[in-house]
């Protein structure tokens, strides 16, 4: 007799997890391109199944939900049925026993306005807030690029029709198949079956074999002329779009290098200086006029440009960076990461050999710092955040191969002081912390009753954020609001008739793709306001998509050089994809510009 | 103890008591639907939650600790709000038919309802549909079941029988039987508990009044009734009629008023079974039989054994249960006056009792004037059909039941009760065995509870010992079984009673929810026995006149054919 089985899994648990699995893969990609009701309606759902049953909200609540919002977007009119809405989530998130039906009714109440509008939309116009779009990537690019149509030239071996195709919404393919944080990939279709599409991997792909690509013919000229302060991504896009438009552009740039943030922020190991070289060749193949060492407020005054140009942009991007705001015994040997990386893209390094070295922030920007530290010959390199590893705003790859190049993370450390120290020039002293309730998203650290924590070092560089140079602007009348310039939708700055801002100094801090997209959209509206409706698209060929059955397949992800020998230099840290592996990743794309609601318009993005 | 502010008002509490408790020690009353204390404290239900200061969300009072410092308000307007938004919740998926229910008056969730003002039904009724063999005499109509397992709890933990299950998940969990098994394939002993522990419609038992009616309407039909003892003491509650008014003469008045034409009472029935089980164990006690002997008038009781005990069926009393015995005489002593007249006899059983409803159609129990009962009305039919008839129960005179088949002992009464049919079988046993009658103290088993498991007694009888036990609920049953097989409890006679409490605590009985009930009964069929002049069943002159006019002596062949019964025969 025996009387307890030993634990296996059941075929149910097996086959449940198959599903729970295929689940999760869906949602990951779930996109913004589904009308918010009926996302809505597939989150209840999702939560319904996931319910045991047993209580009255979760049970009965959750079904209900969907009833309500099914009826509204069946154009049901029934007198309070969004209040009721709301009411069930409140109940929900008030009365459930465990979090299968409270967490439903807390992120019901979450988005409850958004639910509201959207279904008072559907309810009196019967049309839906949330325009589709057929292609998720295309959509979720910042600035749409036509990704399935690029893909498939280079499917065909076309990649300099590729190259053509991403420049008609973003001027530096280059620099973004090297540094682009790719949104476009998250929301990827293919990840419904096994991955998203290695996106980046091709533009890369198609940069490195197409060789130089001449631009587009420039429309006539219309004598009239732009001045654009920054040479950033941003500045650069409008500059490029505006040239090609026929207009006389003026880039005045304070540094002695083009590209902003791509040339003194990010190190040449990430964007190595020939690969931003190739879009910046190409841009300034235009004509375009280049005032170098020109900073504005003292080179050139802000009433010659706003007075000898007919539209100005202001794309300074946010290159000030904040220090950790506490005592400080000494200042010897501390830096911003901004002069710190600046000095290294200058040719100019601080001399780190032997060194100890703390970097204190969580972003990318501490992580270039700590990586390049580290290739500086530094002794260690310890990077310290008050936060946990997970709650870094760095890409988590930045994050994990700093680390294999022997950095140190140092997590929920939070500054309180710089001493003098024993051993070294600086002490570091911190307070541990520990995670707690969040606040924005993210947990937020709290200070343990742990004693302080001290870590010597000779350079302490300081990644904690970076800020923008608003004053000089803001005392000739731009508006600013917590440091950044205020601008209506279209980029035109409040107050302004000629004058836009876009990039960095308009979000803050963000990334290469959303400075090109404002760069572009800015284009636009500068064409529109001076009286021109100009295109400036390169008309390509994009192959008609093949049909196959789509069976699952690994996706090929980009390599890197081991870790040891990249660590010793500033050469490029990526192997880009072989012929074989650009071929299969071409043919995973899912070509929704075909297949789906893509083929109503044809797929393309329209021409902007 | 910790100090805890209910309302505004401080109380102090015992550490790791619900928030549901100590608002009822601090007088503050927080509705429920799905709570049984300590069966199903599951917070199912939502109905009983509360605010508590600090937490924006609100805890379930049922099943939520209290800490000290609490402070908690039990009557917010977004308490109010949740509950009422829960409750048309569960009204979405309950078939408001309120009107044609069986439960129309005593439904827990029809009259929070009320209680809330839910006078609208923002959402759209979807109540479930299911199938059920509507002759099977429990009754399940899933469109009015709320999930609140109630029945799934009371059936696995106090009646053993886990019956019912759940399956499912989300919107479409259900509760079902288990294994997806039909109901006469399930295990169910028939007690009924999950009716009376039901808080809705959606358990009932099957309804029998339109035969009876039809019975008491032909002329050509001869329409007996008897009543259980347990009945007398739970009769008069639905009718609004007070303890002292509810007596035994006024409802022998009121069946009368129902067109009953010969009225009888089942205690009488219950000395007849004294003589024969009695007799019985009277000769088991010199035989080698496996001890022990157990009673068998409780076909809830039966069934439970036959289907969850097989072994010990062989060891039930061959003695039927009293309704069927009293069917059996009158069919057998009747018969012929009624062919006389060109009339049938037609026998109903009201009794606190579902697996009746199931044990008066076992074929095995006809004797040669046919089925001993046509009909089981449960005490909830029986107060249905005086609501029907339109019987002022108040403004009766009592009378007596009709003889010679009325006159019944005390002893008979206490039947109704667990280890009533113990005591009355000592009291007549110790008689037969000494010729004296015992004490009443000596037999006496009220200490008898379905709060223990079971209790023991040990009688002196004229130098032999009897070792008598007493449980009542299946569950306790099964523990009572599992040490006697295991050889931890030697015992002679042992009485088991399906219902917890017994008879007066029966799946027939009326409906309060959330009240056990059955030893506030149980001390009104103590009284009547109390205050009876008889109360030895064998010194009931009508008993004596039966056996001397038709039976002739206990457990001879008449009475084997009439009277007993082998249990291991019976179709389940």
């Amino acid at each position: 007799m025996s009387r307890l089985p030993v634990f296996a899994p059941t075929k149910a648990d097996e086959q449940a997890r198959v599903i729970a699995d295929a689940v999760i893969n869906r949602v990951s990609v779930y996109g913004n391109s589904t009308c918010p009701l009926e996302t809505a309606v597939g989150f209840f759902k999702l939560c319904a199944s996931q319910s045991c049953g047993k209580c009255t909200p979760c049970r009965i609540g959750l079904t209900r939900l969907t009833d309500s919002l099914e009826s509204i977007l069946r154009g049901e009119h029934v007198e309070g049925i969004v209040e009721q809405v709301i009411m069930v989530c409140d109940t929900l998130y008030k009365s459930a026993d465990c979090a299968i039906g409270f967490q439903a009714g807390r992120v019901g109440l979450a988005f409850a306005d958004l639910i509201k509008e959207d279904a008072e939309s559907h309810l009196a116009n019967g049309v839906c807030t949330q325009p589709f779009t057929a292609v998720p990537c295309v959509k979720e690019c910042p600035s749409h690029v036509d990704i399935p149509g690029y893909i498939a030239c280079l499917r065909e071996g076309r990649a300099a029709d590729a190259v053509r195709v991403i420049r008609n919404d973003n001027p530096f393919p280059s620099a973004c198949a090297f540094v682009c944080e790719h949104p476009c990939e998250h929301t990827c279709r293919r990840g419904m079956i096994d991955a998203p599409v290695n996106i980046r991997g091709m533009k890369q792909r198609a940069v490195l074999t197409a060789g130089a690509v001449d631009v587009p013919q420039k429309a006539d000229a219309t004598g009239k002329k732009v001045a654009i302060i920054g040479g950033g991504p941003s500045g650069l896009t409008a500059a490029y779009y505006l040239a090609l438009m026929g207009h006389d552009i003026t880039v005045y740039e304070q540094n002695v290098h083009l590209g902003g943030m791509m040339y003194y922020g990010i190190p040449r190991y990430r964007l190595p200086e020939e690969n931003l070289n190739y879009d910046i060749d190409a841009i300034l193949s235009l004509g375009i006029e280049v005032k170098l060492n020109a900073k504005v407020g003292e080179d050139v005054q802000w009433e010659d440009l706003v007075n000898g140009y007919d539209a100005v942009y202001i794309a300074i991007g946010a290159h000030h960076f904040r220090d950790l705001g506490i005592d400080y015994a000494t200042r010897e040997g501390v830096m911003s990461a901004a002069t710190f990386l600046h000095q290294v893209a200058d040719g100019n390094p601080c001399d780190l050999q032997g060194k100890d070295v703390v970097v204190v922030g969580g972003g990318n920007v501490a992580m270039d710092a700590t990586r390049t530290a580290k290739r500086l010959g530094a002794k260690s390199v310890r990077c310290i955040y008050r936060r946990r590893i997970e709650d870094m705003t760095a890409l988590t790859e930045e994050v994990e191969a700093a680390i294999a190049e022997g950095c140190e993370m140092v997590e929920l450390m939070s500054p309180v002081r710089i001493d003098k120290g024993t051993d070294h020039e600086i002490a570091f002293v911190g307070q541990p912390q520990m995670p707690s309730l969040y606040r924005g998203g993210r947990p937020a650290p709290i200070a343990t009753r742990s004693e302080e924590a001290v870590f010597e070092c000779d350079v302490l560089i300081e990644a904690i954020g970076q800020i923008i140079e608003y004053q000089y602007f803001t005392d000739k009348g731009v508006e600013q609001n917590r440091g950044r310039f205020l601008s209506d939708e279209h980029g035109r700055a409040n107050g302004f008739e000629n004058v836009f801002v876009g990039g960095d100094c308009q979000t803050g801090p963000s990334t290469v793709i959303r400075a090109i997209a404002a760069g572009k959209a800015v284009a636009a509206n500068i064409d529109a306001y001076l009286g021109f409706g100009h295109d400036v698209f390169d008309d390509v060929r994009i192959p008609r998509a093949t049909f196959d059955s789509k069976l699952a397949c690994g996706r090929v992800n980009i390599r890197e050089r081991s870790a040891a020998e990249r660590a010793g230099d500033f050469d490029g840290v990526e192997i880009p994809l072989r012929d074989e592996d650009a071929a299969q990743e071409c043919s995973r794309c899912l070509r929704c510009d075909h297949f789906g609601m893509g083929s109503l318009r044809g797929g393309r993005p329209e021409k902007w | 103890m910790v100090a805890v502010t209910i309302d505004g008002k401080t109380v102090e509490a015992r550490e790791g008591m619900t928030i549901l408790g100590a608002a009822k020690a601090a007088g503050v009353d927080i509705p429920t639907l799905c709570w049984m204390k300590k069966i199903n404290d599951i917070g199912a239900c939502r109905v009983c939650v509360v605010e508590v200061e600090g937490e924006e969300r609100m805890a379930a009072a049922c099943n939520t600790a209290v800490r000290d410092g609490m402070v908690i308000h039990t009557n917010t307007p977004a308490v109010v709000r949740a509950r009422q938004t829960n409750l048309q919740m569960i009204l979405s998926e309950h078939r408001n038919e309120c009107t044609s229910c069986a439960r129309s008056e005593t439904c827990a969730l029809r009259r929070l309802c009320a209680d809330f003002g839910i006078q609208s039904m923002p959402f759209d009724a979807r109540p479930p549909k299911g199938e059920w063999d509507e002759d099977f005499p429990l009754v399940r109509d899933s469109s009015k079941c709320i999930k609140c397992m109630r029945c799934v709890a009371e059936c696995e933990k106090v009646q053993h029988c886990a019956v019912w299950d759940f399956t499912g998940s989300g919107p479409h969990m259900k509760v079902t039987v288990k294994d997806g098994l039909n109901i006469d394939a399930a295990g169910c002993a028939l007690c009924g508990q999950c009716i009376t522990h039901c808080p809705t419609g959606a358990l009932t038992s099957r309804r029998d009044i339109p035969k009876v009616m039809d019975a008491i309407a032909d002329p050509d039909t001869i329409a007996v009734v008897q009543v259980a003892p347990a009945v007398r003491a739970a009769w008069g509650e639905p009718l609004g009629l007070a303890r002292e008014d509810a007596t035994p003469g006024r409802m022998a008045s009121a069946l009368r008023a129902l067109g009953f034409d010969y009225v009888y009472d089942t205690d009488f029935a219950a000395d007849l079974t004294i003589m024969e089980e009695g007799s019985e164990f009277v000769q088991f006690m010199s035989s080698d039989k496996p001890r022990p002997m157990f009673t068998s008038c409780c076909p809830g009781w039966v069934r439970f054994a036959k289907l969850h005990y097989p072994q010990f069926v062989s060891q039930l009393s061959s003695a039927k249960s009293p309704h069927q015995m009293m069917g059996a005489v009158v069919k057998n002593t009747m018969r012929a006056v009624a062919e006389e007249a060109g009339k049938r006899l037609f026998v109903v059983s009201v009794m606190p009792c579902v697996a009746k409803k199931y044990e008066c159609d076992v074929p095995q129990l006809a004797t040669e004037a046919g089925r001993d009962v046509d009909a089981v009305l449960t005490v909830r039919e029986f107060d249905r059909m005086l609501k029907m008839f339109r019987v002022d129960c108040a403004a009766l005179e009592e009378t007596e039941f009709d003889n010679p088949l009325g006159l019944s002992t005390g002893a008979g009464t206490i039947f109704g009760r667990t280890g009533g049919v113990m005591e009355a079988a000592l009291r007549s046993a110790v008689f037969l065995i000494t010729g004296n009658n015992p004490d009443f103290s000596t037999c006496d088993t009220t200490a008898a509870t379905p709060d223990k498991p079971w209790v023991t007694k040990e009688l002196d009888v004229d130098g032999t010992p009897v070792r008598i036990a007493v449980a009542s609920g299946l569950g306790n049953t099964a523990k009572l079984l599992d040490a006697i097989e295991a050889g931890e409890v030697d015992l002679d006679f042992v009485e088991i009673m399906a219902c917890p409490g017994g008879c007066v605590g029966g799946g027939g009985q009326p409906i309060v929810f959330n009240q056990e009930l059955a030893s506030e009964r149980a001390a009104n069929l103590n009284a009547l026995d109390e205050a009876d002049t008889l109360r030895y069943s064998h010194e009931n002159p009508d008993i004596q006149t039966l056996y001397k006019d038709w039976i002739g002596e206990p457990l001879n062949h008449t009475a084997h054919e009439w009277l007993h019964t082998d249990q291991e025969a019976w179709d389940i």
